[in-house]
């Protein structure tokens, strides 16, 4: 479609399983040092959008902009090479490795058959998995095995694990589900963190949460947004309090 | 749960004191004490056996650590066992002792189709070192071929496990079928001579049980060199957890088809060591039938163990070869309850029996330093079932 500046540029995207659409030309842009979050009401599509930016599912009509390259219908490796990390509803890691391994894993090198089998732990490997592990807070638990994490821990985890990958737009579905009020917190202040130079697109249901982190909110109903903007001016919006806040 | 442990085994180092020690005794028992203990009868029979452990060994590594279930390894056993038998056949069919033929010169059962000149396709078999070479290059062509669309499809496991059965019954209906080209129903026979060696005497048949332990043992070393890379971790990562590593950034299909062509080259070699020993080939022994026998030996091993692999093929086979010939008419019954036995109780098999059971006892035995070292101490295996798997596994991947 048109040129653009934005980092991601989502335009009249569509997708329609049987006729039923979940996605129905949706368009929204994010830029660099945003966060962006997505709310609505259970099925309103807000997993989907996500499915389809990062191409688990093929998008019907529309297009998506990744830093002006179309990346709809790529593949999902292709897609994550180009710079965009995913982060699943549950906790995704591998609970038998250790953290660091976890982390090692995720490294973006060695990532063909070839690749995997001439990797080596080089020093700056072991710089960049450390730093990233003192950003989630797991610095101290390098070697511990994965599955022994509290389940917030295994949400900064895979956050880390992406974090590894250096990308540029992070997909984060429900990142702070299941955690305490300080675990919370600390996740906020990560995500502010780590959101330096790089966007960020998070669905998420806790509205405390929300309003601490956003810098835009879209709110989605059926497929559709219905609203988009500060979470102020989205808490005033009508529409949004009928569908969504309930009234 | 138990299956994300073995990530972590099959990461750990690769010469640990506890798999070099598994490994020598291993070694020890098939290159000293069986040649020592056993009849040439029974040794040479042993050597047919182990040619099937090459096959279980690959199963371990396609099935057991990366989760691509193939019911018909049999073709690749086959392609390594026609190779060589078609070579062998070529030498043992010189003109001089083909004479008596219509057309001397080619192997016997296509002069009696029929058959007046060699097919073109037998003509690379002339050869001993395009033979070699071809018993490891069709295995990869043909393993990729059959593989790299379903993988990059995305076909599910049960759907390629039953293509896999479906391929394995083409190929046997195919030779059977082309008497005259493959030898038909009874196979290629009458092998006699490798290069002038004659394979037939003891003498050869104890060379060629020695030859086959060595390409076995070097084939474990390569399989523990390759789960011990990230090639390794990231196979039973993508087993686990495909999405998470789909979404790092990798494409599973190369390496499902990778681990797959290493499956197959390590059985071709098997097949090729099988005609060898035994001195014929025939598609009875590859078809659909001894694919799911194959499939056995990796599950009574234990599928996540390469040493499993071996012990396993080696349990069944002679377990076939004392009831079939003690109770003949009862032997399948005995056959089929060991399979749901080992289904129901034993799902890591004789490794996971070992893992469980044995391996903690000498770990007692042989006291505080060997426990010390060991990453998981007994005392864990007991709280959880999880923890149990990692030892287990962790010791005989």
């Amino acid at each position: 479609m048109t040129d653009t500046d934005f980092l991601l540029a989502v335009e009249d995207l569509t997708v329609s399983f049987d006729g039923f659409k979940a996605v129905d030309s949706l368009t929204f842009y994010v830029d660099y040092d945003e966060l962006r979050v997505i709310i609505g009401p259970n099925g309103a599509g807000k997993t989907t959008v996500l499915d389809l930016i990062s191409g688990k599912t093929k998008a019907s009509e529309g297009s998506i902009k990744f830093k002006n390259g179309e990346i709809r219908g790529k593949r999902e490796y292709e897609i994550v090479r180009a710079g965009i990390g995913r982060k699943f509803q549950t906790p995704s890691i591998y609970e038998d490795l250790t953290v660091y391994e976890n982390l090692e894993i995720s490294f973006p090198w060695g990532r063909t058959v070839w690749g995997s089998v001439r990797f080596k732990r080089t020093k700056d490997i072991d710089e960049k998995i450390k730093s990233v592990a003192a950003d989630i807070y797991l610095d101290e638990q390098l070697d511990e095995k994965a599955a022994l994490l509290s389940h917030g821990q295994k949400q900064w985890l895979e956050i880390g694990m992406l974090l590894v990958q250096d990308p540029e737009l992070m997909l984060l579905d429900e990142p702070v589900a299941g955690m305490s009020v300080t675990e919370r917190e600390a996740t906020v202040a990560l995500l502010k963190r780590v959101s330096k130079g790089r966007a960020i697109i998070i669905i998420e249901h806790d509205m405390d949460f929300v309003e601490q982190i956003a810098n835009r909110v879209t709110v989605l109903h059926m497929g559709k947004i219905i609203a988009e903007g500060k979470m102020d001016e989205i808490k005033q919006n009508e529409q949004v309090q009928k569908v969504y806040l309930g009234d | 749960m138990r299956s994300d442990n073995s990530i972590k085994a099959s990461g750990s180092s690769l010469f640990s004191k506890e798999s070099i020690i598994s490994f020598a005794i291993l070694a020890g028992i098939l290159l000293v004490i069986l040649p020592l203990v056993l009849s040439d009868f029974r040794l040479n029979l042993t050597g047919k056996y182990l040619c099937y452990a090459f096959v279980a060994l690959g199963l371990v590594m396609c099935w057991g650590h990366a989760g691509i279930l193939s019911l018909g390894q049999g073709l690749f056993f086959g392609l390594g066992g026609y190779a060589m038998a078609m070579f062998l056949k070529l030498e043992a069919s010189d003109p001089e002792s083909t004479s008596i033929q219509t057309t001397p010169g080619i192997p016997d059962f296509m002069d009696w189709n029929q058959v007046t000149e060699l097919p073109w396709f037998w003509l690379p078999f002339k050869s001993f070192p395009i033979t070699v070479l071809l018993i490891f290059v069709l295995p990869m062509v043909f393993g990729y071929v059959l593989s790299r669309f379903y993988f990059k499809g995305r076909v599910g496991s049960v759907v390629f496990a039953i293509l896999t059965q479906s391929f394995v019954a083409c190929v046997w209906f195919a030779i059977v079928g082309n008497q005259g080209y493959f030898g038909g129903i009874n196979g290629i026979t009458d092998l006699k001579t490798l290069l002038g060696w004659d394979i037939r005497t003891t003498g050869a048949q104890r060379t060629l049980y020695f030859l086959c332990v060595v390409l076995l043992l070097g084939s474990i070393v390569l399989c523990r060199w390759l789960l011990s890379l990230r090639f390794g971790r990231v196979l039973v990562a993508q087993r686990d957890k495909e999405e998470r590593v789909r979404f790092s950034g990798y494409d599973i299909a190369g390496f499902r088809i990778f681990v797959f062509c290493v499956a197959a080259v390590i059985s071709s070699v098997g097949g090729a060591m099988f005609t060898l020993q035994v001195g014929f080939m025939s598609p009875n022994l590859i078809g659909v039938v001894p694919s799911i026998d194959m499939v056995i030996f990796a599950a009574v091993g234990g599928r996540l163990s390469l040493f499993g692999a071996v012990y396993g093929t080696l349990v069944v086979s002679l377990a076939k070869t004392l009831f079939s010939e003690g109770y003949p008419n009862m032997w399948m019954f005995f056959y089929g309850s060991l399979f749901i036995v080992i289904v129901l109780f034993l799902p890591r098999g004789l490794a996971g029996l070992y893992g469980d059971h044995l391996r903690p006892a000498l770990m007692r035995v042989f006291g505080g330093k060997q426990a010390a070292d060991s990453p998981d101490s007994s005392d864990k295996a007991t709280t959880s079932d999880s923890s149990d798997g990692t030892k287990s596994q962790q010791s005989e991947a």
